[in-house]
């Protein structure tokens, strides 16, 4: 109890304090996650928007392997990203392994079809002779699809908030690409896992408690919109 | 009114689905300023029409004229599209504010923020949503999202409008004051209209033409009361609420008056089907009269018959009552007539009708 307590005073001191590496470890987690949920949304709600306006043989098996993709471990996708990324790999040229990007790249791959299942299940909800009432209006296809993003967007909302706080939270992929360097490819996660390793509870908390701050923050701007949006 | 020239023309159209044909259209046309009601049962056709001509659906064959001019291509379409308003059965609204919503079809036409406003704010008023312009679109009644939905179509001022049943589910008052204000755009803006309705009243009240659908073809056009007056078969006339409709046979014809034999009982009517023709006898229920003695020997009344009353049901303002006279009949009384001749099931009455109220259909022997 009392290393819990010694734990979280010291904590709040580095947070206080504003200690240079736990910031920048802080800020390197948010620029990763944030650019590997960007990438995920732009890929993830095309796509997903795309499986969900058009029929063709195989969508269902499609759309189930995108929903098993949903539950991708984080260690498998560390795996594949780790062997297409070494040096002698396919992408080896690329250079990748062992630097943010390589985080990036698996977290993109982990958040992409998190959020593409949730924008095929967020369209297909929508009324299905909306598309023909918006195209009815006169709308060019690009157009009809815009409007139905629109139109789907508190859904998509909750795809973002479960693409950011599936891979903020992730450990497996970042420790295997990123290679844990220090100062380079450190994020809260592989922090905190060697923190704990090293019995520096102190340092661990600190860094969970921004981890647990991060993702409530980024929910409860989302929740904030989603409701304001839609007042019940 | 000025009918001067088709402002739609569609030949030949088909439209398959799952290797069905559900629309079979040799010809279809649409006049300036005109308004045409679709009548017909569900799965006729009807709305699959306005969707094809709109290029909504994709057809098997088909060519469409605009004004005179063919639409060929995806760019004909989309121009085509922008011409031609559509509301459907239900509001559809978007999730936005009502404002948003009307003005959303003025959007997709890149039409300018000044000009966009000031019509957007001319439809909401006259819709009578200007109150309530930045309220959500999702928070309102049957009746509100109907009247936004209007609002929407009017708005980007279309040449051709289509309503593919929009009023369908709306309490009676309601779809009155909604069909006035409608009806009243249309004419002030000389806007060429479609109507899918199921509600023949509405269809009567609204249209220049009514078009009869069944099984994916039109099976009968003309002016309201020649298709509600002189159905050409058994199924417009059972549609259009020609409730007794009696197989008989011609006896003879005088001059058009003929005499028709249904079910061993003589029926007087008008007509020019010679005696040996095999006919339905299509009779309107308000054109039967109930009464407990024989009608008056002063009476025009040709058709009188001794019956009985097998059922009543209510309709509203009005009683249904199905009649044996020998053959089934079935007329409608006020509540007021009923309580005053003392009607009841069982009891034995005279039914009678004019013989120029009998419409006679042809058909074929079996």
């Amino acid at each position: 109890m009392e290393l819990i307590l010694a734990g979280v005073i010291k904590a709040f001191h580095l947070l206080v304090s504003l200690d240079d590496e736990v910031l920048g470890i802080a800020m390197l987690s948010l620029k990763v996650s944030g650019l590997a949920t960007l990438v995920s949304l732009l890929i993830g709600i095309s796509a997903g928007t795309l499986i969900a306006l058009t029929s063709f043989p195989g969508k269902k098996v499609l759309v189930s392997l995108v929903n098993t993709g949903m539950g991708l471990p984080p260690v498998v996708v560390g795996l594949f990203v780790s062997i297409l990324l070494w040096r002698n790999g396919p992408l080896g040229f690329m250079e990748l392994l062992y630097t943010p990007g390589a985080i990036i790249v698996a977290q993109s791959i982990i958040a992409t079809p998190i959020v593409m299942g949730i924008t095929i299940g967020a369209m297909q909800n929508l009324p299905a002779n909306l598309r023909l009432q918006i195209l009815a209006l006169g709308a060019t296809r690009g157009q009809m699809v815009w409007m139905l993003i629109k139109e789907a967007r508190l859904p998509l909302m909750a795809g973002v908030m479960a693409g950011f706080g599936g891979v903020i939270s992730e450990v497996g992929a970042s420790i295997m690409v990123g290679g844990n360097v220090r100062g380079y490819t450190r994020v809260l996660t592989t922090a905190t896992v060697m923190e704990t390793g090293r019995g520096n509870f102190d340092i661990a908390i600190a860094l969970s408690l921004i981890l647990l701050l991060f993702c409530f923050a980024i929910n409860y701007i989302l929740t904030y919109i989603q409701q304001r949006e839609r007042p019940r | 009114m000025t009918q001067t020239q088709a402002v739609l023309e569609l030949n030949d159209l088909r439209v398959d689905r799952g290797g069905v044909q559900i629309l079979d259209i040799p010809s279809f046309s649409l006049c300036r300023n005109e308004f045409v009601s679709l009548i017909g049962p569900n799965g006729a056709g009807k709305s699959t029409l306005l969707l094809s001509v709109m290029g909504l659906i994709k057809r098997e064959s088909g060519t469409l004229q605009y004004r005179g001019e063919e639409i060929r291509s995806e760019g004909d379409r989309l121009e085509l599209r922008r011409k031609i308003a559509m509301v459907l059965q239900e509001p559809l609204l978007f999730d936005s504010t009502i404002y948003d919503n009307v003005a959303s079809g003025l959007k997709i036409r890149g039409v300018g923020r000044g000009e966009m406003r000031s019509r957007v704010m001319s439809y909401l008023d006259r819709f009578k949503l200007a109150d309530m312009a930045q309220r959500s679109a999702r928070k309102l009644s049957g009746g509100e999202a109907r009247r936004v939905s209007l609002a929407r179509a009017f708005a980007v001022e279309p040449e051709l409008i289509f309503f593919d049943e929009p009023f369908a589910n709306l309490d009676p008052p309601t779809r009155q004051a909604l069909t006035d204000d409608m009806d009243k755009i249309i004419r002030d803006k000389g806007i060429s209209a479609v109507l899918v309705t199921h509600d023949q009243s509405e269809a009567l009240r609204m249209s220049d033409r009514i078009v009869v659908m069944n099984g994916g073809r039109i099976v009968q056009e003309g002016t309201p009361s020649a298709v509600m007056n002189r159905p050409v078969n058994q199924f417009v006339a059972n549609f259009v609420g020609m409730e007794t409709i009696l197989e008989g046979e011609v006896l003879e014809n005088r001059d058009q008056q003929m005499a028709v034999t249904v079910a061993g009982h003589e029926i007087d009517t008008v007509g020019d089907e010679k005696p040996g023709d095999h006919v339905y006898c299509c009779i309107r229920p308000e054109n039967v009269t109930v009464s407990v003695s024989h009608p008056s020997e002063k009476s025009s009344v040709r058709n009188a018959y001794p019956g009985r009353i097998v059922e009543v049901s209510s309709m509203g303002p009005f009683l249904k009552l199905q009649l044996d006279c020998g053959f089934p009949l079935t007329a409608y009384v006020t509540r007021d007539s009923f309580a005053h001749l003392a009607l009841c099931e069982g009891k034995g009455i005279y039914a009678s009708f004019k013989a120029t109220s009998v419409h006679l259909i042809r058909r074929r022997a079996g």
